[in-house]
């Protein structure tokens, strides 16, 4: 299987499915001569013309909006913004429109529509440049939720988001971009909404993780298991719908729950999956559910603070050993 | 690449052709473009002409006023040309917007200020937060992340604050300072103070409804506000006749009943006598007003910009009308310059900007506990 980047996995998806729609049009700022801020949209302009890879001024309440009328009526429009920090302009249209439209026009009108871009924290960018809201999203009934961790999730997962007749949140990690991996180039390649994914099997502790910390869980894991513990990886793929069954499997062979998460805690989605164990397997939990996620506090921009602001491998580290009573 | 670019002083008056029904956006893109196209005869005339209007403009004010504002800008650039080599050298971090070549607008349009009134403006802050009045060792500072920064090291960049010298704010979601601009003129009117706010955001901010939105707001309840469009022609990689319509953005100000006025923002004396107007109808009548200052960034968009979307030669042509070579040019023609006072002008700028880089080497970073101060103005009781 070719090895590309989460970039140019993104790129294929959504290339592979423009030509399979004609109703499909992506539309944001600078993804048509620009060709991406991040390049995710590099070429599609070349390939597709300006009908259907379209500049937008900055105007992001405006176009989300466009988009979700446009669906309406029977296009499928992908929205990106340039990063998710600009989607809080446009939540009004995505949690009022795009979200309960089915529901108050009594199944009437769909809204095929993904919303996608980078998101989670960016380096030494500041408070209102870093930070990640997926729980804000995850909140509504009517929108999905979908946080891909590797090139291969990102292409499957941005395929089903753009066939499906909901309106989907697609977050990526601008920090993940560059990650490479096998991908495969099959246009019917597809991974379903709400299915997670063991990304390792472990007998010890389960950690619980999303997009940018996958890849850490993942070194956590193989530093634990120097130390003699056994853990396994879980990444839930879509926050909405979510596959509260694999995690309660585990949790079943495990008894043990570390959440990591970049995002502040409160309320937030850990906060969630926590109280979705609790409820389903408290006889099985031999520790409490514990929560490694982003401080809580805005971002700073100093290095140093930055730093210490985001969840890294000691702290997922030490969060697992806490479970597992080992210190 | 059409002569449109390189106009920046006439605003163009483009509202009747836009309005034709039934001509298609390609069309009509190039029909604006065919009409604003001059020939290099005709932009040297202009150029010219430019000149002669600033010479007149000297001869109006004193000697120590027009030395500030040489000083100031000749600050401001040599400040970021040594920011930009900080951050090639990984001292800096983050985005990084460079304010060179649009120099003349923060410059005239504060000028035009009292101490006591208030600034606000996007990420591209750098120059507003120096004529405001704060001090280069903390800008530096901040740029660096440092504790001595005049953000704490919080902001960095794109967030410069110091309300010492009532300098509210670099913020970087684009439009967000407008809205805030007006509160910020609605409690200066409604304590009963004197005071005006200026508020700078780019021409792709006019797009984002906070704009419209404060537009008519500030007119309505007549709030000392004044907005300056700083109309450098591009919002990033896109150019002003992509995103925008109806591209004479001072014409936006009819629309909200509002006094609007076209600007040359290479030239600081046109900015700074616009503004005097403008203050002046904010401080004695409490009326907004909207000015679309037309200048053009000399770099990219960001430190990572590329800058693929424009050619050389177009920013070539700009760096024709270099605010700080058209005025210091100006005044030396008009005998208020010499060399010597100059040379003085660049030495005190020299050991400015060396006095604040090594300020910001030698300022300590924020201490950890730091992280989690400043989130509430009344922390939550730690014993709770
Ligand atoms: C709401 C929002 N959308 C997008 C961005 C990303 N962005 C930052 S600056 C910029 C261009 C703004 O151009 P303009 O308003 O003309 O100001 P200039 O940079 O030219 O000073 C964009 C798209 C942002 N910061 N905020
Ligand atoms: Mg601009």
């Amino acid at each position: 299987m070719p090895v590309i980047t989460m970039r140019e996995a993104l790129n294929q998806a959504m290339r592979e499915e423009m030509h399979r729609d004609e109703n499909i049009f992506l539309m944001g700022e600078e993804v048509a001569s620009y060709q991406g801020a991040y390049k995710v949209s590099k070429g599609l302009l070349d390939e597709f013309g300006d009908k259907r890879v379209i500049d937008s001024p900055i105007t992001e309440l405006g176009f989300a909006g466009l988009g979700v009328g446009a669906a309406m009526v029977g296009l499928r429009p992908i929205i990106e913004f340039m990063t998710f920090n600009f989607s809080i302009l446009a939540t009004d249209q995505i949690v009022n429109s795009a979200a309960k439209m089915l529901y108050m026009s009594g199944g009437q009108f769909k809204i095929p529509i993904v919303f996608r871009g980078p998101g989670g924290s960016a380096y030494q960018v500041s408070s209102q440049h870093s930070q990640a809201i997926e729980s804000w999203f995850a909140h509504f009934p009517g929108l999905k939720v979908v946080m891909p961790s590797t090139p291969a999730d990102a292409k499957g997962l941005l395929k089903s988001a753009i066939r499906d007749d909901d309106p989907v949140i697609f977050i990526e990690q601008e920090r993940m971009y560059g990650n490479k991996g096998e991908v495969s180039d099959d246009p019917e390649f597809m991974i379903p909404l709400g299915v997670a994914e063991v990304k390792r099997e472990g007998t010890d502790a389960t950690i619980v993780a999303r997009s940018l910390m996958v890849p850490i869980a993942l070194k956590a894991a193989e530093e634990l298991e120097k130390q003699g513990v056994s853990v396994e990886v879980i990444d839930p793929r879509t926050i909405r719908p979510f596959d509260t069954e694999t995690i309660i499997r585990s949790v079943m062979k495990t008894n043990r729950v570390v959440i990591a998460e970049e995002s502040h805690p409160f309320c937030g989605v850990g906060a969630e999956i926590s109280a979705q164990i609790m409820e389903r397997a408290f006889d099985y939990l031999d520790a409490p559910v514990k929560r490694v996620s982003g401080v809580d506090a805005p971002m700073p921009y100093a290095k140093n603070l930055e730093k210490l602001a985001i969840p890294d491998l000691p702290r997922l580290v030490a969060a697992v050993r806490e479970v597992s009573y080992l210190d | 690449m059409s002569e449109l670019k390189v106009t920046p002083m006439k605003p163009r008056m483009q509202a009747e052709e836009a309005s034709g029904a039934g001509v298609s956006i390609q069309a009509k893109v190039e029909a604006a473009a065919a009409t604003a196209a001059i020939n290099p005869e005709e932009l040297r005339r202009e150029h010219a002409q430019r000149q002669q209007e600033q010479q007149e403009r000297i001869e109006e004010l004193d000697r120590d006023t027009l030395h500030r504002l040489l000083y100031q800008m000749v600050l401001i650039r040599r400040f970021e040309e040594k920011a930009a080599e900080a951050y090639t050298l990984g001292k800096i971090g983050g985005f990084c917007h460079l304010y060179i070549g649009q120099e003349a607008v923060a410059v005239g349009a504060l000028g035009a200020l009292r101490p006591d009134d208030y600034v606000l403006t996007s990420y591209r802050d750098h120059g507003h937060s120096l004529a405001k009045g704060t001090s280069p060792d903390e800008v530096m500072a901040e740029l660096y992340g440092k504790a001595g920064g005049c953000s704490a090291g919080k902001g960095g960049s794109m967030h410069l604050f110091d309300a010492g010298v009532n300098f509210l704010g670099g913020h970087a979601i684009v439009g967000g300072q407008i809205p805030l601009a007006t509160g910020v003129a609605f409690a200066a009117k409604y304590r009963g103070t004197d005071q005006v706010t200026l508020v700078f955001f780019g021409e792709a901010a006019v797009n984002q409804g906070a704009f419209h939105e404060s537009l008519n707001m500030a007119q309505l309840w007549k709030l000392p506000c004044i907005f300056i469009c700083e109309n450098n022609q591009y919002g990033m990689g896109t150019s002003l006749e992509r995103a925008m319509s109806l591209q004479d953005v001072s014409q936006k100000a009819p629309a909200y009943n509002m006094a609007g006025e076209f600007v040359d923002g290479m030239d600081v004396l046109d900015v700074y006598q616009a503004t005097k107007r403008a203050v002046e109808r904010a401080r004695t009548e409490s009326l907004p007003t909207l000015l679309e200052i037309r200048t053009y960034r000399f770099m990219g968009h960001s430190m990572s910009d590329p800058g693929n979307y424009r050619t050389r030669a177009e920013i070539e042509k700009h760096q024709e009308r270099d605010p700080i070579v058209v005025f210091r040019t100006n005044l030396k023609e008009k005998g208020t310059l010499d060399d010597a006072a100059m040379n003085d002008i660049e030495q005190r700028v020299r050991e400015a900007v060396e006095r604040a880089l090594q300020f910001a080497e030698s300022s300590p970073e924020p201490a950890p506990e730091e992280l989690f101060t400043h989130i509430y103005a009344n922390p939550p009781r730690q014993d709770a």
